[in-house]
């Protein structure tokens, strides 16, 4: 077996028993992404030299017997992730040559676990997008089929755990942009609980709503990634001092007497067939592995598209606010003032869609129409947490569909941006509430490309998503499935 | 024209709070250190850099709101105030909007007798809330070179005390901003300097026509860093309004900046041109839940205020209210007074000897209270030997000057310089003997009834001592040989 086609946990294994080295992997999954990348794009940057060195002394440690669980494992990040001494661009023009002078809380906790960061990964320009055509550095391409993008906005770490370019990726989720394209590129993708892996060194989309989380290639290794970046940080008032559990411990435990919800309001009319079909043949799965279907509702489903794009884009419109020229970044000066530096830095650092959130934010939080809109929509959120609230008071998991279909055409959905805002439909609940969600591969499409179906649990409940997950996983035929390149 | 029109008053007062770090992250708070070198990832606003409160501030801001009568909320929220300026890494500055830290407190005020608003006010205070600062901008003469950027103060903690409009004049506002300033000074919050921008006041002036109901429009004085300076532009500024609307004219809403060169103010920006700062709860920063085991904890560790430290001073120590005002008007002077009167059992001497030669000679060296050589122990020691009629009150003043100069106590003064008073009566009788002999025409008149020329002897036989003989004693042994 090729080196680049182990999962984490296989690695894991020949890396103990001597069958590999950090270095050996490290060279072939940078072997990759330099044979795959030009027609993927899914990197924006690949670290060679950093990595090996870091492979090296990944080697080195094992030598002197500290292993850790990434110890010598090669992972990517989404570009918006800040790195020390390593360049970050959120996708985006106005970073210009930005350089972070400190690691993120998660990348130092990927970093003292002894994990190979190869690269950074090509996303929507500041998380903005559902199909990864948002960046600056061009569009990635989904890895099954270099006509359909990849899902966003973290296309590339997606693009690249199904291209074998690394073992596994970070991404971040703000309304489903782990889960949809983990569920366009036939990966595993984890949104935790908000508050349940640090946003310290994340740039900020929208803060109440942003939340790390790994892609890979199986819910084991779902789970190890997991407990690598999961818990408390003080540098995070919004991250949550409550204890993280050992994700492999009862991975295997099966789903038999577990109660799972089918939200009545998420199997309407235009589900692609297949789309539903691939679903219903995973609930059909778990049935078969002792679970117990039941109908659930989420009544206020219908409002989730509009109440996320007004508290995403008022966040959004002060948390870009700082990508002003004046100390970081791309500056466009023409020498009339202040004003027209900021205008002309913010107009040519910023895509469109950047700047069509940052108005669309800044009017819903305008005097006069702060009530109607940013108050009105905290309140319909409320109502969105309630549900799922009184859900898990009958359910232990929601199923759902990542998306209504498999991956589309590039271009398709462009010049539509509401069309585009209603891909996420299916995932931005979630974010709203707080909760955990996984995508996970459960079939592809009549034109092979893959289907996700979406798993919600209860706060702080990954332990037992992931098992959910894992049991439908080991008893599926998508196991392993894997795009030709 | 004055006399037609109310005059209406609300203050907006920045009290920059010194903890050690900064209200978001752990960077110092220490002034005059070169720029830029107290910043880190979060207060110079850098992409994925995160808020953590300070909980040293919420605790300074707990204080300020007991100490102003003030209800804590038990829970406030943070919000973001957007606006682009190049001193504002971020691009918002964070404070509180909705629900602030402290609501509907009051300080109580007097003012010299004026008619009716003469004498004791109560001055409502809305709102307390905690709020980081900006940087600072240095602008070069030289255009080319661009202005720079420094944010050492980005990120300090502020407390914004927010008045209701309830002064009626400049000394009322005065009187309430020097209350204010007394109250954090005591409390040990603030290092108070106005100049160096530690309590910055923004005054919203208005007048009214005597009898309206409405408050009139309003104009807004931005920063002006002395209270004479406050008191000049309010004043100005109530001239200003009521000879517009004598001529016919509107006042408008704007920010004015007061010009302390020309004693005017001019308009800064319009209402118009006002910022729509777009405030929002900040998603980076959780709910501050204040529980009452706090509230009282922090009760528990108030500093005497300045009104129950007055009442003490005048109760324990049967001082004048006078006096009491004067001694507690700055914290460390009434400290300093109170560790004296504590230990010599002659409260009014030790009142005396503090607001007499030792302020004139503070005043004199332009020092604080810290920096006086001679400690209440060494004030106590001298004092106890006036008592003890070891010294006379007048060599006492050299006494004094001794210690303030090189510290030694006043007993080895006494000692080194040998300024003991003479209480042997048969030296102190020796002496009037040869200053009677001395001047028998004077003696003459002395028992001829011309009684004022016991001065004239007492003189006489105090230089004969050096100043050293008990005066007590020199005037009655002479008193008793004259009269014969």
């Amino acid at each position: 077996m090729n080196l680049i086609d182990l999962t984490i946990h296989e690695m894991q294994q020949q890396l103990a028993d001597g069958t590999t080295t950090a270095v050996a992997l490290t060279e072939a999954f940078l072997k990759r992404i330099h044979a795959t990348d030009e027609q993927l794009n899914a990197f924006i940057t690949v670290c060679d030299e950093e990595a090996l060195a870091a492979a090296r002394e990944a080697d080195a440690q094992r030598a002197a017997g500290n292993v850790l669980p990434l110890t010598g494992i090669p992972v990517a990040l989404k570009d918006i992730f800040v790195t020390e001494g390593i360049r970050t661009t959120c996708a985006s023009k106005i970073f210009g040559d930005f350089i972070s002078p400190y690691d993120g809380t998660a990348v130092r906790k990927l970093k003292e676990q002894g994990a190979v960061i190869v690269g950074k990964l090509n996303m929507d320009e500041f998380a903005m997008g559902s199909s990864n055509e948002n960046s600056a550095f061009g569009p990635v391409r989904n890895p099954w089929n270099s006509d359909c993008v990849p899902g966003g906005s973290s296309g590339g770490s997606a693009a690249c755990v199904a291209a074998r370019q690394a073992a596994a990726s970070l991404g971040t989720d703000t309304g489903g942009s782990i889960r949809q394209p983990a569920s366009h590129c036939g990966v595993v993708g984890l949104k935790p609980t908000y508050g349940r892996v640090s946003r310290y060194g994340v740039i900020a989309y929208a803060s109440s709503l942003d939340q790390v989380g790994p892609l890979t290639r199986d819910v084991r290794d779902c789970a190890i990634m997991l407990g690598a970046v999961a818990g408390y940080d003080a540098a995070d008032s919004t991250s949550v001092d409550t204890q993280v559990p050992d994700y492999l411990a009862n991975l295997e435990q099966g789903v038999a007497g577990r109660k799972i919800g089918l939200p009545k309001e998420y199997f309407i009319d235009g589900l692609d067939d297949d789309v539903k079909q691939a679903v219903d043949d995973a609930v059909a799965k778990y049935r078969e592995l002792g679970a117990e279907i039941v109908e659930v509702s989420l009544p206020h489903t219908k409002y989730a598209v509009a109440c996320y794009y007004v508290v995403a884009t008022a966040e959004a419109s002060s948390n870009l606010a700082r990508y002003d020229g004046v100390r970081y970044g791309e500056r466009v000066d023409e020498g009339k003032g202040l004003i027209d530096m900021y205008s002309q830095t913010r107009a040519a650092g910023f895509g469109d869609e950047v700047k069509r959130r940052i108005m669309l934010g800044t009017y819903v939080l305008s005097s006069g129409y702060y009530d109607a809109y940013y108050l009105k929509a905290q309140r319909v959120r409320a109502l969105i947490r309630q549900d799922f609230i009184d859900a898990f008071e009958q359910v232990d998991c929601i199923l759902t569909p990542v998306a209504s279909t498999a991956a589309f055409g590039l271009g398709e959905k462009t010049s539509d941006p509401l069309q585009m805002y209603l891909s996420d439909i299916f995932t931005l609940s979630a974010n709203l509430a707080g909760i955990c969600g996984l995508s996970l591969p459960c079939g592809l499409s009549d034109n092979k490309l893959p289907i996700g179906v979406q798993l919600l649990g209860k706060p702080f409940g990954e332990a037992e998503l992931l098992q959910t997950a894992y049991a439908y996983e080991q008893a599926s035929d998508w196991q392993g499935q894997l795009p030709t390149l | 024209m004055r006399k037609h029109y109310e005059v209406v008053i609300g203050l907006e007062v920045h009290v920059q709070l010194t903890t050690n770090t900064k209200i978001f992250c752990g960077c110092s708070t220490a002034f005059g250190s070169s720029p830029n070198s107290q910043t880190c990832p979060v207060c110079l606003g850098l992409p994925g850099a995160l808020p953590v409160l300070n909980r040293q501030v919420v605790e300074n801001a707990i204080k300020a709101g007991l100490a102003t009568n003030c209800q804590i909320a038990p829970r406030s929220i943070f919000a973001r105030k957007n606006y682009f300026y190049p001193d504002l890494p971020k691009g918002y500055q964070i404070s509180q909007f909705e629900l602030p830290i402290c609501e509907h407190g009051h300080l109580d005020i007097e003012t010299e007798g004026q008619g009716e608003r003469g004498g004791h006010q109560t001055i409502g205070i809305t709102r307390i809330h905690m709020e980081e600062d900006a940087g600072k901008l240095l602008h070069s003469d030289d255009p080319t070179t661009g202005s720079r950027v420094d944010l050492n103060r980005a990120c300090t903690p502020l407390l914004e005390v927010v008045s209701e409009p309830d002064m009626r004049s400049s000394d009322e506002a005065i009187a309430y901003l020097k209350k204010l300033h007394q109250i954090v000074m005591y409390l040990g919050i603030c290092d108070g300097n106005l100049e160096e921008g530690s309590f910055r006041c923004d005054a919203n002036v208005s007048v009214r026509p005597w009898g309206q109901e409405e408050l009139g429009t309003r104009a807004e004085l931005k920063n002006i860093n002395s209270f004479r300076f406050i008191k000049e532009g309010i004043e100005y500024e109530i001239d200003r309004q009521i000879e517009l609307i004598e001529d016919g004219g509107e006042v408008v809403q704007e920010t004015r900046l007061y010009d302390s060169n020309t004693g005017m103010t001019r308009s800064m920006r319009g209402k118009e041109e006002a910022h729509d700062y777009r405030y929002f709860p900040d998603p980076d920063l959780v709910p501050l839940i204040i529980d009452n085991d706090w509230i009282e904890t922090v009760r528990g560790i108030l500093p005497e205020l300045p009104e129950p430290k007055k009442a003490r001073f005048m109760a324990d120590y049967s001082l004048s209210a006078h006096n009491t005002d004067i001694l507690t008007a700055e914290k460390a002077l009434a400290d300093y007074f109170d560790a004296c009167a504590r230990q010599h059992k002659d409260a009014k001497a030790c009142a005396n000897w503090v607001m007499g030669d030792v302020q004139r000679r503070r005043n004199d060296e332009g020092i604080s209270v810290a920096e006086i050589p001679v400690t209440p122990e060494l004030l106590v020691g001298m004092l106890e030997r006036i008592a003890d009629k070891t010294i006379s009150g007048k060599i006492a003043k050299t006494v004094f000057e001794e210690m303030w100069t090189s510290g030694k106590s006043a007993d080895a003064i006494i000692d080194e310089k040998g300024l003991k008073q003479v209480t042997d009566t048969g030296a102190i009788e020796k002496m009037v003997d040869d200053v009677i002999a001395a001047n028998p025409g004077q003696a003459q008149e002395f028992s001829e009834g011309k009684d004022k020329l016991l001065g004239f002897f007492v003189g006489q036989v105090m230089k004969a001592s050096k100043g050293k003989a008990n005066p007590g004693m020199v005037n009655e042994l002479l008193c008793k040989k004259l009269r014969g």
